[in-house]
């Protein structure tokens, strides 16, 4: 017997992306806004929490992943309005202006180093490697702030045994776009560009390593890393590069952006830790966006399962 | 049209002036109600609170460089107005520290008092202003003497500088708007100092002046 399913629904069945888009204008327009609101929250919140509400426009048939949490989605206002990607300025709320119009297309990866072949990938063929997956991870800011994403892709071991390394690979480099004139306010950052960061081969192997290509259904905005980034949720949100034009294995630790900038606050490792402290902040806690008081912070954000054997014998305190 | 300084001395002119302070926290309760925040609705109360803190503090500062610079006078009936705003604005960002960081547990804010210095000068800087504020009133420069009020209430400098370094350690590399409040702190503490060393100055030339002037005697 045939059992045919119905594709199940998407989320444009349940509401309309532009509704979603525009809650705060629509709500603004009708002059209720203000009326009944607790501690912050808008009435929307409060008449419709269901924040995994979300138009699946461009990836339908996403592979569901394992590893991904139950927990409460944040909503993509949030995820696209609090943002730092230096390179479209500092302030959170910038990288939603400031990128719009950041050309992301045509794009190539290239990926070189210590491997067999190395090879340039554009997105058309990053995107058939391999099946999309939906990944619901926790993403935990070494600021003190956390969210929930749903992201797409597939883990970058993929694209590691297309090129293979070779015997002398330890360590990944990643490198971002870094073009002055399309990214005028990266020079008030403070921070050296292009964007580099890095992982060691077993890290960048181990398969909750995301190479991510979209979020909510749809391709990446241009200001949370469109149109390819990384996504190690076991790590702080920094070492999730973005827009990355590169990726290079190597034999030695490569050096990373914030490491470079302060190495005394900002390891190469910088896995999520609730004990060990930022020299100048707790990591004991963090606040979910959206929530008003504090939550603790897990030992590598939850996913001390998958990874935690990564760094047997490793003193954590020291290689922060 | 009235002069400024006719203005300056009018006793309506302190109302608006009131009203106008209240408009950053009419801003900030309008935006809570009306669920505008942003993703981080904490923090932007933290920030904006904290920012109007620090504004309110250098322009509570420049009041007497203004005053003698601009010859003022009048100015100083504005000063206690604006400096009771920065307490204002101190204490809502202290709130929100207390209440959404710490859950109002007194107990965890000493421990990250101590522990951290970030908030040890920040938590300085808010401590300093609770005795001005308390003695900011024309009964307690009686009870205190004018030179001895003025003496404590000084503090406000140091105040001020806690407040700076609280915001510096604050950012993670964009310090160029924490180093602007520095700067304008500075400029606002040195001609302080300028004034004091000139008066100094000639204060020793006008004692040595006596001095061989009854020596000659």
């Amino acid at each position: 017997m045939l059992l045919q399913r119905k594709p199940e629904l998407t989320y444009a069945d349940v509401t309309p992306k532009e509704l979603y888009f525009n809650r705060r204008k629509f709500l603004q327009a009708m002059g209720i806004a203000g009326t009944a609101t607790i501690a912050g929250k808008g009435l929307w919140d409060i008449l419709a929490p269901a924040r995994e509400v979300y138009a699946a426009a461009k990836y339908p048939n996403l592979l569901k992943s394992p590893f991904s949490t139950t927990e409460k989605l944040n909503s993509l206002e949030d995820v696209t309005h609090y943002n730092n990607f230096y390179e479209f300025g500092v302030d959170k709320s910038a990288p939603a202006k400031n990128a719009q119009k950041f050309r992301t297309s045509p794009w190539t990866v290239s990926v070189e180093g210590e491997v067999k072949t190395k090879r340039k990938f554009t997105m058309d063929e990053i995107l058939k490697l391999a099946p999309l997956e939906e990944r619901i991870y926790r993403h935990r800011c070494v600021e003190g702030w956390s969210i929930v994403v749903p992201w797409i892709g597939f883990s970058l071991s993929v694209i590691a045994n297309l090129v293979q390394p070779t015997d002398k690979a330890k360590y990944v480099a990643f490198e971002s776009l870094y073009d002055p004139s399309q990214m005028p306010e990266a020079k008030y950052g403070g921070i050296d560009f292009p964007y580099v960061e890095g992982l060691r081969l077993d890290e960048a192997m181990n398969p909750l390593t995301l190479l991510c290509i979209g979020m909510y259904g749809d391709p990446l905005p241009n200001q949370d890393g469109a149109p390819v980034r990384m996504v190690i949720p076991w790590k702080y949100g920094f070492k999730s590069i973005k827009s990355i034009v590169k990726i290079k294995f190597v034999t030695k630790e490569p050096p990373t952006t914030w490491n470079l900038a302060n190495s005394h606050e900002y390891g190469f490792y910088s896995n999520v830790n609730p004990t060990v402290d930022h020299p100048r902040w707790s990591q004991a806690k963090e606040r979910r966006l959206g929530e008003i008081f504090k939550r603790n912070t897990l030992m590598f954000n939850g996913y001390q399962d998958q990874v935690a054997s990564l760094y047997t014998g490793m003193d954590l305190k020291k290689y922060y | 049209m009235r002069s400024v300084p006719s203005l300056l001395s009018n006793k309506w002119t302190k109302l608006p002036v009131f009203l106008l302070c209240l408009v950053p926290f009419g801003i900030l309760v309008w935006r809570s109600l009306a669920g505008n925040l942003g993703p981080n609705q904490v923090e932007t109360l933290q920030h904006t609170t904290g920012d109007w803190t620090l504004r309110f503090l250098v322009i509570t500062l420049c009041i007497t460089p203004i005053r003698k610079l601009l010859k003022l006078p009048d100015l100083i009936r504005f000063r206690r107005m604006l400096g009771l705003f920065a307490f204002f604005y101190a204490c809502l960002h202290f709130l929100t520290y207390l209440g959404p960081d710490q859950s109002f547990d007194l107990a965890a804010m000493w421990k990250d008092v101590a522990k951290r210095p970030f908030i040890t000068v920040g938590f300085t800087a808010f401590v300093l202003l609770i005795p001005l504020a308390f003695t900011s009133t024309a009964g307690w420069i009686r009870r205190l003497g004018g030179r001895r009020w003025q003496m404590l209430h000084r503090l406000i400098y140091i105040s001020a500088i806690c407040g700076v370094i609280h915001y510096y350690w604050l950012v993670k590399s964009a310090v160029l708007r924490p180093l602007t409040y520095a700067a304008i702190v500075a400029v606002l503490l040195l001609w302080r100092l300028g004034v004091w060393f000139i008066r100094r100055g000639r204060a020793v030339t006008a004692a040595s002046k006596t001095q061989s002037a009854s020596a000659n005697t």
